[in-house]
């Protein structure tokens, strides 16, 4: 039995730290607004570009707030985000545009579904599951591909993923935008989101509560496959090709990206909102230290020690 | 006279103003095999986890082998020689028998690194000095349940423990391995290692220990040997004569003619429920009795569908139902309180609300999304109704009383209005005026017509709500009862036993 004072303050401090990824946000922002007021950090032009380099980051890690708050992981994501390129970049050179998208999304379904299944069924922890999956997936974009970019001349495409503007707004951040509000409605409002949720938190719990925990373990990585497929896409029409790298690395950036966004890495809880800012925080960092004219070596140090100490202070207990 | 190996005299310990242990004393002479026995929340257990070290008493003094001590902490407790045999076992089956014993001492060889031959070596002297044929080096998984626990004794015995303390060991363990851990007692004492022997089966208190010590309400109520107590005494000292006014029965009309809610029949399942069969009627409690590992969990979990039934069927309504998971149940209008609602009932970092609603989800959703108004609304009335005692529908589980705790998880059921629910242990761990609540929640429940089935370990709270009882023993439903033929609580007691 612990003292109330003491569960009392427990309970402010974990409220507290929900808002840490806002907090550090913001603190970063004007450190680099600060500093770099000379650099042009808060040029629209860069803000606008830290958007869009961290678009495709922010994407995936909309559909791995949901896997993590479920209690899984999925570290396929960045091989999935590649072959999905791929396989749509050859199909539109074959078949046009419908089909190209339809194949590069119907990829990452199907790799996400076999995650799931192997997953829920064989009862394969995930963790190992999609590390295996990433080489099968990372492998295959290159074989079929032999290791060539396949360039995608359908200015079509390229201009919905990617690449385009509607009016003054790039298609990236209509994109992120769509997927964000699809993502957070879904967690916070539908009876899938809070079933997610409850099965992250106890998974014992919740099934004894009727929910089908395993059609929940299944469903997140399946919709985790799918969208990093659309990431994928999105990567093949901003560098109008597709190519196995894309999104190579990935998989890091975006778990850290949700858990900087307050999602426990215990499931249970989980932030939309806060894994995109989490996204967007990452790319600040990036940027400004571009910005401040330090060595690559140096900007992957900086950027691993905040990861570090910011997942530090928005961890629970 | 010899020294006492452990003497506890005066010890009192309170939780929050909440006295759970006045003035106990106990006391365990060398050799002998103690029983220590009380219903739940008697005491026994904060006691024991004060020997152990875990709990400090607020007063009171410890001896061990006449010399005055302070156990601040488990390692304490084991450098005295006190060790304990989990109920819930504590080893780790990927390792070795003989890993496991020395888990944490191991034997040290050259430079330090663990010398797995010495202990093996020194594990098959220990095992074989407890008179057992286990080979060291098979992994604990391996192994029947029966040899876990003397694994676990041989653990506490490598380092060097001089008193046991054993916590229902023989709940899991088939008559034949009782039987063999008995003898093994015998053996432990002839070489002067006291036991005390926490139990509810009168009937292997009376034929293993030398001595009964019963505890009531936190206070020491009888101390004598065994060979000079009837069981009717013990049991007199279990119950007490002041009983609750909540656990006053209160006679309660049923239909029996009208037609069935809940039929079992034959129903089997895990290789631990066999052939059990029952009627429930509309605006019935079925109390449903027996010693722990005789079935009573392991048949709730079956009707509910968490484990597979191997043969049976279930009527609702007089309609056959397939119930192959939780939601069949629900769906087929079963609820299930769970016995542990820590890790069964509740999503403890969640808050009140979401657990309430947790198996209504999909009712409250419209149009795909969740009408939080409306689970605002069932929420905060349930709260209301059941009289939660928390801060907010916002406050996370974790943080209320275990009392609490349970009405939430009684509350999510009832806001899915099932025909039938199931309750294992409902009030296990919680407060007496909590208790109170919880069993005037059962009868309104079964007023308003529809059926419940009180699993219980407490003679006394299945006698207060019960209309017909079930008496379950070795996973076999051995006696119905109607709760009228019953008079006194003794009675149930010895009918448990005996079953």
């Amino acid at each position: 039995m612990l003292s109330s004072a003491r569960e009392e303050s427990l309970a402010s401090r974990v409220d507290w730290r929900r808002y840490m990824v806002y907090i550090g946000f913001l603190a970063l922002f004007l450190f680099f607004a600060i500093v770099l007021r000379d650099a042009g950090f808060t040029n629209p032009n860069n803000l606008l570009n830290i958007v869009r380099q961290t678009a495709i980051i922010a994407t995936m890690a909309v559909a791995m707030t949901f896997v993590i708050a479920a209690g899984q992981i999925d570290l396929s994501v960045g091989a999935i985000a590649g072959l999905s390129s791929v396989t749509a970049a050859l199909t539109i050179s074959r078949f046009g545009l419908i089909p190209g998208v339809v194949v590069g999304l119907a990829t990452g379904l199907l790799v996400g579904a076999v995650n799931g299944f192997l997953v829920t069924r064989l009862v394969i922890p995930s963790f190992l599951v999609t590390l295996g999956m990433m080489g099968v997936a990372r492998g295959s974009a290159m074989w079929v591909t032999d290791t060539a970019p396949v360039p995608i001349l359908n200015q079509t495409y390229n201009a919905i993923f990617g690449s385009g503007n509607v009016g003054p707004i790039p298609s990236l951040l209509i994109w992120i935008a769509l997927v964000t509000a699809i993502g957070y409605v879904v967690l916070q409002k539908t009876p899938y989101g809070r079933q997610v949720l409850a099965t992250g938190g106890n998974e014992r719990a919740a099934r004894f509560s009727g929910v089908d925990t395993r059609r929940i373990g299944f469903l997140v990585l399946t919709v985790s496959g799918a969208v990093a497929a659309l990431a994928g896409m999105l990567y093949a029409g901003r560098l109008q090709s597709g190519r196995f790298q894309w999104g190579d690395g990935d998989e890091l950036s975006v778990i850290a990206a949700v858990v900087l966004g307050g999602t426990s890495l215990f499931g249970g809880s989980g932030s939309v909102i806060g894994s995109v800012l989490g996204a967007l925080l990452i790319g600040v960092v990036n940027n400004g230290l571009i910005l401040m004219g330090l060595e690559s070596s140096q900007q992957i140090i900086i950027r691993g020690a905040i990861i570090v100490v910011a997942v530090a202070l928005a961890r629970r207990n | 006279m010899a020294v006492p190996a452990v003497r506890m005299t005066g010890i009192s310990k309170s939780f929050f103003g909440n006295r759970v242990l006045e003035d106990v004393s106990f006391e365990l002479r060398g050799g002998e095999v103690h029983a220590l026995i009380g219903g739940n929340g008697a005491g026994k257990s904060t006691l024991m986890k004060i020997l152990q070290g875990v709990y400090t008493p607020d007063e009171g003094e410890i001896e061990v082998n006449g010399s005055d001590v302070e156990i601040r902490s488990p390692q304490d407790a084991r450098a005295l020689g006190i060790g304990m045999i989990f109920q819930e076992f504590s080893l780790i089956p990927t390792l070795t028998v003989a890993q496991n014993i020395f888990l944490g001492h191991e034997p040290r060889g050259v430079g330090g690194l663990i010398d797995d031959r010495e202990s093996a070596r020194r594990a098959r002297a220990i095992l074989t000095e407890m008179g057992e044929a286990i080979d060291p080096g098979v992994n604990v998984a391996d192994l029947s349940t029966g040899y876990w626990q003397l694994t676990e004794i041989a653990k506490a015995l490598s380092e060097d423990a001089r008193v046991l303390i054993m916590d229902e060991p023989t709940s899991s363990l088939t008559a034949a391995e009782s039987t063999a851990l008995f003898a093994l007692i015998r053996r432990l004492q002839e070489r002067g290692i006291s036991i005390i022997y926490i139990s509810h089966r009168m009937e292997e208190i009376f034929q293993i220990t030398d001595r009964i010590s019963v505890l009531r309400d936190g206070r020491h109520i009888l101390t004598d040997e065994t060979a000079h107590l009837a069981m009717g005494q013990v049991i007199d000292a279990i119950v007490g004569k002041t009983m609750e006014q909540a656990f006053v029965w209160q006679e309660r009309q049923v239909d029996r003619t009208a037609a069935p809610l809940l039929e079992v029949r034959h129903l089997s399942a895990g290789g631990r429920l066999h052939d059990i069969s029952f009627t429930l009627y509309p605006g019935e409690i079925l109390g449903v009795a027996g010693l722990m590992g005789s079935g009573r969990t392991e048949m709730a979990r079956a009707i509910f569908g968490i484990d597979p039934l191997e043969r049976g069927e279930l009527f609702v309504h007089g309609q056959r139902v397939a119930i192959r998971s939780p939601r069949d149940a629900i769906a087929a209008g079963i609820s299930l309180v769970p016995e542990d609602r820590r890790s069964q009932g509740l999503v403890l970092d969640h808050s009140v609300r979401e657990n309430i609603v947790l198996p209504m989800l999909r009712r409250l959703a419209q149009g795909g999304l969740i009408d939080d108004r409306r689970g605002d609304e069932v929420a905060a009335s349930l709260v209301a109704n059941l009289s939660v005692k928390t801060p907010s529908l916002d406050t996370v589980a974790r943080l209320l009383s275990g009392g609490n705790q349970q009405k939430v998880v009684i509350g999510k059921w009832l806001a899915m209005e099932p025909e039938v629910l199931i309750m294992d242990e409902p009030t296990a761990g919680v407060d007496i005026q909590a208790k109170t609540e919880i069993l005037g929640l059962i009868r309104q429940l079964a007023d308003s017509g529809k059926g419940v089935i009180v699993i219980s370990s407490e003679p006394a709270e299945l006698l207060a709500v019960s209309d017909r009882l079930l008496l379950l023993r070795d996973g076999r439903l051995v006696r119905e009862m109607d709760r009228k033929a019953i008079t006194t609580e003794e009675e149930l007691h010895h009918a448990i036993q005996r079953a």
